[in-house]
């Protein structure tokens, strides 16, 4: 960790003054390093932190664009009107129920991915490229496409399944319209899942597994006793990354239902207050609500894998 | 400016260019709700570069009470009020969508408005005369559909489309969905009422019924364009644009077989809810508007003069299917013979009797309000929706819930 950067003791007399050198040598190049990086530190306040501290700001008023005359101070307001509304719960519920589905599939199948793209020895080329193809579309792109496919008129969903009618309409009520949103979101992230996978799999010794292997273990044993053990860090990563990122999802929703039949996640319940409806204030408290919650999922996922993240840079 | 009638709009950029300035051509999404949003951002942002703009008559009052529109001159905004009463030459519902707080803030160009479409040999088949298609109910439509293998097409996915449906509803049963929004967020919330109920026995009926076409919760003017000539037909209540389109499709894939097929389309005036109450067809279209922020707004309200003169209005009307909204244009789209007269008739009493939707500086909020209560259309109940849409609507706009 940082210890290597600092003597854990006050230096011996006889080494004063070398010590001293390489002490204002240090601060030098501390003191050099804080101006290289000062632009975009600089920068960085400005696009990142300015935004954010306006959005709190603007959180504690009753401000609509189309009425600025009416606009006024209300404190807390909004944020109780949030978070005592039924709407703002059932948000909160699909959008954490997307999370959940869609990261657990995609950990599955981009595991079977980053296995194959792995181990795959003729047209390794050609196999990652078609794995990765999908994470390559844009995400409204995608959502177009599985709108499309899962549409009652030209779509081939409803042909391809036995058991559905062909005028079978699944934005029409909220667990198809779900199934066919989170089919959208695992078919286009997947890849990146395994891509994450792949990079902790590389890690992985083969000395271990060719040890195992000769102690006598299965397939199966070595997955779960040797390679994943050893890929806790990237697996975390990889959960960490998605779940954020589910935990914001927006285009498919907007594409392919606009929320409607109770599909609307978070994101886009904070679209729709501060871009549909011009009502700053409010929308700047659901940012909040929204930025807050991703904090804490952050935290969540590393307290849950327990995971020394500079330990995993292997920086310790 | 919005897709419609680009070719005609690109025509008029350049005529009405003069010397001291070019006009130039940008175009906005699709959809109202996405123009409105774009515009909004742009005007929010106080940018200059906007000195005209098309309008959907929704936006008006959200923009002017805003300050982002520019005054229309006094001599021109006289012409348009007098309109409103019905003593110029704009038709009154046109003129009435330019109108707030008692200023001008944008003119009228052309003027939407929905109709019945319908295939005469499915009106035939279910018994029902040209002359009970005149004053014909959604009540006798829907059975007519339902007992002939018909559909009803109308507008009901999640979005401003459906408000649309809902609102000339209502007001088809004497009711409106808002009254005294000029109190803005005090508007005076008038949903819970019989006018109400009545317009939610409609919706209801139809989605329970066998007339709904199967992607009723997320049909809009384009999905229902398809059944019109597939099968036995459909009623389909839809904008003026459906003529000069099923006319360019003779023939072609989604459009009559051929011109016999053709003549088989019908028209009718909207709808009535209530047997025995006019109804009250939708009103669209589009007003040009002057920026606030615009650095040469004399210029820009001259060229919005020009874009809407009466050659203008007349042109985008014979050639993309966009109805005027002054009696001149229209008297001279009559005379060209370019359309039946009977449909240009029903075009301008439509408009002119029509009902626009809630004027607010909160239209937004009502629109999405409504949409959420009143969506999915199988699950509206005269018994509750009504009610629970006006407590929402009512709250949304005190800022106690969230939309």
């Amino acid at each position: 960790m940082t210890s290597t950067a600092v003597p854990a003791a006050p230096a011996p007399a006889q080494k004063t003054s070398g010590r001293n050198t390489e002490s204002d040598r240090l601060k030098a190049e501390n003191r050099l390093g804080q101006k290289l990086v000062a632009p975009a530190i600089i920068l960085m306040l400005i696009v990142t932190a300015f935004p954010m501290i306006r959005a709190i700001w603007l959180s504690i008023y009753d401000y609509s664009l189309t009425a600025p005359d009416e606009r006024e101070i209300v404190g807390a307001s909004n944020y109780i009107t949030a978070l005592s509304d039924p709407l703002f719960w059932k948000a909160t519920g699909i959008t954490v129920l997307y999370m959940v589905v869609t990261v657990a599939i995609e950990l599955v199948i981009g595991f079977a991915f980053a296995l194959v793209m792995h181990r795959v020895i003729f047209g390794r080329g050609i196999v990652r490229t078609s794995i990765l193809i999908p994470y390559g579309i844009i995400t409204v792109v995608s959502g177009f496409t599985w709108q499309f496919a899962f549409s009652y008129q030209n779509g081939f969903v409803n042909g391809w399944l036995p058991f559905i009618g062909d005028d079978f309409n699944w934005f029409g009520e909220t667990t198809p319209a779900v199934i066919a949103i989170c089919i959208s979101e695992i078919w286009k992230t997947t890849p990146f899942m395994s891509l994450l996978l792949l990079a902790g799999l590389a890690q992985v010794s083969e000395d271990m597994i060719e040890a195992a292997k000769v102690d006598g273990a299965t397939w199966w044993q070595r997955m779960w006793k040797v390679v994943i053990p050893n890929m806790r860090a990237a697996i975390m990563v990889a959960i960490l990354f998605r779940a954020l990122d589910a935990y914001r999802i927006f285009d498919n929703i907007f594409v392919m239902t606009n929320g409607a039949e109770d599909t609307q996640s978070i994101s886009f319940l904070t679209y729709r207050q501060t871009i549909e409806q011009f009502q700053l204030g409010m929308g700047s408290a659901l940012s909040v609500l929204l930025f807050l919650s991703v904090l804490l999922i952050a935290f969540l996922i590393i307290k849950l894998f327990r995971v020394d993240l500079a330990q995993a840079r292997q920086e310790g | 400016m919005n897709p419609d009638g680009v070719d005609t709009f690109m025509k008029y950029a350049d005529s009405c260019s003069t010397a001291d300035y070019d006009i130039a051509v940008q175009q906005l999404p699709s959809s109202a709700t996405d123009q409105r949003i774009q515009l909004a951002r742009r005007l929010a942002a106080e940018d200059s570069s906007t000195d005209l703009m098309n309008l959907d008559p929704v936006f008006v009052a959200e923009f002017a009470n805003a300050g982002w529109l520019a005054e229309v001159p006094e001599e021109k905004a006289s012409e348009i009020t007098s309109s409103v009463e019905g003593e110029g030459d704009y038709l009154a519902g046109a003129a009435e969508t330019v109108v707030w707080d008692d200023k001008v803030f944008a003119i009228p160009l052309w003027a939407n408005t929905q109709v019945l479409w319908y295939r005469k040999s499915l009106a035939e088949k279910a018994g029902l005369s040209e002359e009970d298609m005149q004053q014909v109910t959604w009540d006798q439509i829907i059975d007519a559909a339902a007992e002939n293998g018909g559909t009803v097409g109308v507008q009901a996915n999640l979005y401003e489309g459906y408000v649309v449906w809902i609102n000339a509803l209502i007001q088809g049963a004497g009711g409106a969905i808002v009254s005294d929004t000029e109190a803005g967020r005090d508007a005076s919330i008038d949903l819970n009422s019989d006018a109400g109920r009545a317009a939610a026995e409609v919706v209801q009926k139809l989605a329970e019924s066998d007339a709904a076409q199967p992607d009723l919760s997320v049909s809009n003017e384009g999905t229902v364009l398809g059944p019109m000539f597939a099968g036995p037909g459909e009623f389909m209540v839809n904008w003026t644009f459906v003529y000069k389109n099923y006319e360019g499709l003779i023939g072609a894939a989604g459009g009559p077989a051929d011109k016999q097929a053709f003549e088989d389309l019908g028209w009718a005036r909207y709808p009535a809810t209530v047997e025995g109450e006019p109804s009250k067809p939708p009103i669209g279209g589009i007003d040009i508007g002057v920026g606030a922020y615009s650095e040469h707004p004399e210029f820009a309200m001259e060229a919005a003069e020009c874009i809407t003169s009466t050659q203008a209005q007349v042109d985008l009307a014979l050639v993309n299917g966009l109805m005027p909204s002054t009696n001149a244009a229209y008297d001279e789209v009559a005379n060209s013979g370019d359309y039946p007269e009977d449909l240009i008739e029903l075009y301008r009493t439509s408009v002119d009797e029509g009902g626009p939707r809630p004027k607010s500086a909160f239209y937004a909020m009502i629109s999405s309000a409504i949409q959420q209560t009143w969506h999915s259309p199988a699950s509206v109940d005269p018994d509750s929706t009504p009610e629970e849409s006006a407590d929402y609507v009512g709250n949304v706009l005190r800022g106690e819930d969230l939309l």
